[in-house]
């Protein structure tokens, strides 16, 4: 009874979340519903007499792969939602189509099939004295070679991530005094103003006034003032919400910071190499994720040619407009 | 019970398989993948229980290490990928067609 | 009387008369091997190697008539040539009067005009090249008429089929010459393939192809297989003699140089026809079907001929056609039987002597004229070259027929036999008698006679000795030659071991009811053409002339006619089958590739470089496997 309760519970919460990951825009929560079903699984092992892979689920998958992907998702960028136009004709349509119909055809095999009552592990457990035992002596008897292939895997694939990750530097790393002498020679030599600075809230998300009362844009992130602009969290005060979207859509000043560090790295040559990864830059640096058009898709092509042609045959009605 | 156990892992298979198809940003497609897995697994350590052999267990586990090795090469390439094309979409690489 | 018994030889001349044939074969492999290097001396090898044959030849000849009249057929056994079960031809040479007549004609003739070539031919670059052939057309011929197996005789008959290609095409650059020399080709080939399967029809009946036991077995075969092979034969003969209907090469064939066109299509090739229909008598004896056909294409063609020779303003053409006709006399004294052997035999003997004389002086007219070959441009000839003028003059008074010279024993011999054998195939024949006085005259009289019609740049002179003194030998042969023969029957006997004796000799009246007719219808036909071509003025250009006149000036439509019945529809033929095999095979074939190819096309564009595409359709696979596997499952 406990089990079927459990299950239930368990079946709705982990079929839900698995929606969720497949349906939520932004990447991070689909990362953590899929933390979710993989937490529910764990207990669902647990209950079946899985005590040591559930243990395992928690430990490997949402403990370590899970943070893996969290990482490398803020690591190429938090701040852009996926969008949700599909590009490809039909496949939307005709992935449902597929998935459900595996679904259902595995469902209905499955649930035709004549399944008696489980014969339980007890039986294959007792004689090593409990799940874990019984499993340590299959991997480390029948399954030894297996298990031996199974860890030099594992190095090849460290020993690839780091390979595949690693970037050579091809500029000698910058000192401090080639951080200051770019920091002179750019925009702002003086740090930039912190939120604090006459502030007239205590959010971090509300750019400082300057000395001479003037909104500094300068003061707030990119990626946390457009997080306000699509929250609808605006100030009431006008010069401050026209300042926060004015910083979200990257037509104001951004954070310096970056440009210094440009300004340092960009020696000739290697300009894409200045592109750091995950630093917040100016507005074309975030398209790479978010790309809603950017999908060379043929058809889209000549449209673009037709409008700007017909935008040239009539420059005059453009105008009157 | 079984037959529960098996229809929802087919269920969450399904999702999975179908979150491939139908996401472009890499990593939720990585993650989609990640479900299916998870499924698959659910359904060995359900037959394990109902034929009272470890064997199920066993080869659940082995799966779980292979995804593990396979989600640090795959997140390696997304970030290589990045790190070139400015784009972790899947659409994006598709120099390699007619 | 049957033909003599054959009988094997040893030793002696006889025994080395492949030598004959060695010889002149030699020469030609030297001079062919030998390049440029033989150049200077070639003319001279080849000359030399010509008259050995032509000494070998005379030694057998006089050895044989030391022989008894039934003694003179002798077999020399060279070597086996094809042991293989059935067939096993040993390759043999008969020496019998038939054949070492043509041997001496042959050597003799041929090796007057290898030394008239070496004049003739003294500014051509590839004269080596031209002595080369004329040895080995000499050596094939030699071949065809010694050989005492159908086999080798086909052998002869194929080298003299080549020699005669190459030496039409001789000046290769003249797209004419590569024409004619094709065209002739072509049409030998038509007749060879009716010897080939003569021949095959000889050995199925026979198992042999040996002459001996062939034709003293030929009386036990039936006389419809005997037509049959007959026939065949004469098929072979009509397109080496240039017999209707077969005879559309010949006239073309005169783009060769003019000793070619004087030995192999005047004097010796041309009548191994007549030696073929001769040599098989036995077998056209048994056959009177065949005979009656053979005297029948005979007559024709001398008509034809003649017709074709009385219109036709180059010389050589006009010769062509006489020759034609002159053949045709001699193939109609074949169709008669053993008493027409003798008669078209020496007819071709002596015919060789002054037709060759004819060509040459043809020739040497042409050297004199720059290689001019319009008669319309003649004229007047007489007075500047005076050798020539007078022996082309006996040439031409022996082919008329004139009284007591070459032509008229000869002729007035078949013509008498046919009108003895069938009354209208001898009218016919007075007729073309008649005809042939005319054009000769008419060739005649343009050349020699009538006004100077000379191109400007023309300086027309008498040819150098090497060309003038075959002439003369050669028209002595014209003038004597006839009487020789014929008179006292004396070559009726020579050849009656070889062919047979009739059953009574003719006795020749020299003033019959036919030799008079045939005298009065040649003084006719000379005094018209003196009156039209002698005394009166020869436009330059040629006349419109009647219907009859270009009839005869288009070789009475025979290219016409083969162009409607076999070149149109072959060219159809070959169209149909390009136009299925375009269309057909390689449509089927194209539209198998252009189907896959243009199939591939659409489906490459499955291929979107899209992963999520590709999962799409594994998703789908996994799908459809599941289902299949449950509907299987469930069977």
């Amino acid at each position: 009874m406990g089990e079927t309760i459990t299950f239930w519970v368990l079946a709705v919460v982990s079929v839900v979340a698995a929606l969720g990951l497949v349906f939520s825009r932004k990447a991070v929560y689909s990362a953590l519903m899929l933390g979710v079903v993989m937490l529910s699984l764990a207990v669902l092992y647990a209950v079946q007499d899985a005590p040591f892979l559930a243990v395992v689920q928690i430990i490997v998958y949402t403990g370590a792969v899970m943070m893996l992907f969290l990482f490398v998702l803020m690591l190429v960028g938090v701040d852009s939602s996926d969008s949700l136009v599909e590009t490809i004709r039909g496949q939307r349509f005709w992935a449902v189509v597929a998935g459900l119909g595996f679904a259902v055809l595995l469902a209905v095999g499955i649930g035709n099939a004549v399944i008696g009552d489980p014969a339980g592990l007890s039986g294959a457990v007792t004689a090593d004295g409990g799940n874990v035992p019984a499993l340590a002596r299959l991997i480390f008897t029948r399954y030894v070679f297996a298990f031996e292939v199974t860890s030099a895997l594992l190095i090849t694939a460290a020993l690839g991530a780091m390979v595949l990750a690693h970037r050579e530097r091809s500029a000698p790393k910058a000192t401090q005094k080639d951080l200051s002498r770019a920091r002179f020679l750019g925009d702002h030599p003086t740090p930039l103003p912190g939120p604090g600075t006459y502030a007239r809230h205590n959010a971090i998300d509300m750019p400082a006034l300057l000395p001479d009362g003037s909104v500094s844009e300068l003061s707030v992130n990119r990626v946390i003032a457009r997080h306000d602009v699509e929250g609808g969290r605006l100030p009431d005060n006008p010069r401050l919400a026209q300042a926060i979207r004015n910083v979200a859509s990257g037509s104001g000043g951004t954070s310096p910071s970056p440009k210094v560090v440009q300004a340092v790295a960009e020696e000739p040559g290697s300009p894409s190499r200045s592109e750091g990864l995950g630093e917040p830059e100016g507005g074309g640096r975030s398209e790479g994720f978010s790309e809603p058009e950017v999908l060379g898709d043929a058809e889209d092509k000549p449209k673009v040619a037709q409008t700007a042609g017909r935008a040239a045959e009539h420059p005059v009605e453009e105008e009157g407009k | 019970m079984t037959t529960h156990y098996l229809v929802l892992s087919a269920l969450l298979f399904a999702i999975g398989g179908v979150g491939v198809l139908v996401r472009r940003n890499a990593i939720v497609v990585f993650m989609c993948v990640e479900l299916m897995l998870n499924a698959c697994n659910l359904a060995f350590v359900t037959f394990a229980r109902q034929h009272g052999n470890l064997e199920g267990q066993i080869i659940a586990f082995f799966v779980m290490i292979v995804a593990a090795a396979e989600v640090v090469v795959g997140l390696a390439i997304i970030v290589t990928i990045f790190r070139t094309r400015r784009s972790a979409s899947v659409d994006d690489a598709n120099l390699l067609k007619y | 009387m049957e033909p003599a018994e054959i009988v094997q030889h040893s030793g002696g001349v006889i025994g080395v008369s492949w030598l004959t044939i060695v010889l002149p074969l030699l020469g030609a492999a030297i001079l062919l091997l030998g390049g440029r290097r033989s150049d200077r001396w070639g003319h001279f090898l080849g000359v030399a190697m010509s008259l050995a044959s032509f000494v070998v030849a005379a030694l057998v000849f006089f050895e044989l008539l030391g022989l008894g009249a039934d003694q003179r057929r002798r077999l020399v056994q060279l070597y086996e040539f094809l042991p293989a079960g059935t067939v096993d031809v040993k390759l043999g040479l008969l020496l019998d009067p038939l054949s070492i007549s043509f041997a001496l004609l042959i050597t003799g003739v041929g090796s007057l005009i290898h030394i008239y070539s070496i004049g003739y031919m003294a500014h051509d670059p590839d004269r080596r090249r031209f002595f080369a052939y004329l040895n080995l057309f000499v050596a094939a011929m030699l071949l065809l008429v010694l050989s005492d197996n159908y086999l080798g005789l086909y052998i002869g008959w194929e080298g003299v089929g080549l020699a005669s290609y190459l030496l039409i095409g001789f000046w290769q650059h003249k797209p004419s010459a590569a024409a004619a020399a094709k065209k002739a080709f072509v049409v030998n080939r038509v007749g060879d393939m009716g010897l080939a399967l003569g021949i095959f029809v000889i050995f199925t009946t026979f198992g042999t192809l040996s002459f001996g036991p062939i034709f003293s077995h030929a009386s036990q075969a039936s006389q419809g297989t005997l037509t049959l092979i007959g026939l065949a034969l004469l098929v072979g003969a009509c397109g080496k003699s240039a017999q209707l209907p077969l005879q559309s090469w010949l006239l073309d064939a005169m783009e060769g140089p003019t000793p070619v066109s004087a030995l192999i299509h005047a004097a010796t090739m041309v009548t191994a026809g007549v030696y073929l229909v001769v040599r098989s008598g036995a077998i056209f004896e048994g056959a009177p079907t065949a005979q009656l056909v053979v005297t029948i294409v005979g007559v024709a063609t001398l008509l034809a001929g003649a017709i074709i020779g009385t219109a036709k303003d180059d010389i050589k053409k006009a010769l062509a056609g006489s020759t034609m006709s002159q053949i045709g006399y001699m193939m109609l004294a074949a169709g008669l039987g053993p008493v027409g052997y003798a008669f078209a035999i020496a007819h071709l003997i002596a015919h060789g002597f002054f037709k060759a004389s004819m060509f040459l002086g043809a020739g040497s007219v042409m050297h004199a004229m720059n290689d001019e070959v319009d008669m319309r441009k003649y004229g007047g000839l007489a007075s500047v070259m005076k050798i020539t003028w007078i022996t082309f003059g006996l040439g031409y008074l022996a082919i008329i027929g004139f009284p007591l010279l070459s032509g008229y024993w000869t002729k007035d011999g078949i013509i008498e036999t046919a009108m003895e054998h069938n009354a209208i195939l001898g009218w016919l024949a007075v007729a073309g008698a008649g005809i042939t006085g005319f054009y000769m005259s008419r060739v005649f009289f343009m050349t020699f006679h009538g006004e100077r019609r000379w191109d400007k740049d023309a300086h027309p002179h008498e040819s150098p000795a090497v060309m003038t003194w075959p002439l003369i030998i050669l028209s002595i042969g014209s003038v004597f030659g006839g009487a020789f023969l014929i008179a006292g029957n004396r070559f009726m006997e020579f050849l009656a071991p070889a062919v047979g004796r009739p059953e009574e000799m003719p006795s020749f009246q020299p003033f019959s009811l036919t030799g008079l007719v045939t005298l009065a219808l040649v003084a006719v036909g000379v005094v018209y053409a003196w009156l039209k071509y002698g005394r009166s003025a020869v436009p330059a250009v040629a006349p419109r002339g009647s219907f009859l006149t270009v009839f005869a000036r288009r070789d009475l439509y025979g290219d016409a006619l083969n162009e409607a019945l076999f070149m149109r529809p072959g060219q159809w033929l070959t169209r149909l089958a390009v136009f299925f095999d375009n269309r057909g095979v390689d449509g089927l074939v194209n539209g198998l590739a252009a189907l896959i190819g243009g199939t591939s096309g659409r489906l490459r564009r499955v291929q979107t470089g899209f992963v999520r595409s590709y999962a799409l359709s594994i998703f789908f696979g996994a799908a459809l496997l599941v289902g299949a596997w449950f509907v299987v499952g469930n069977l």
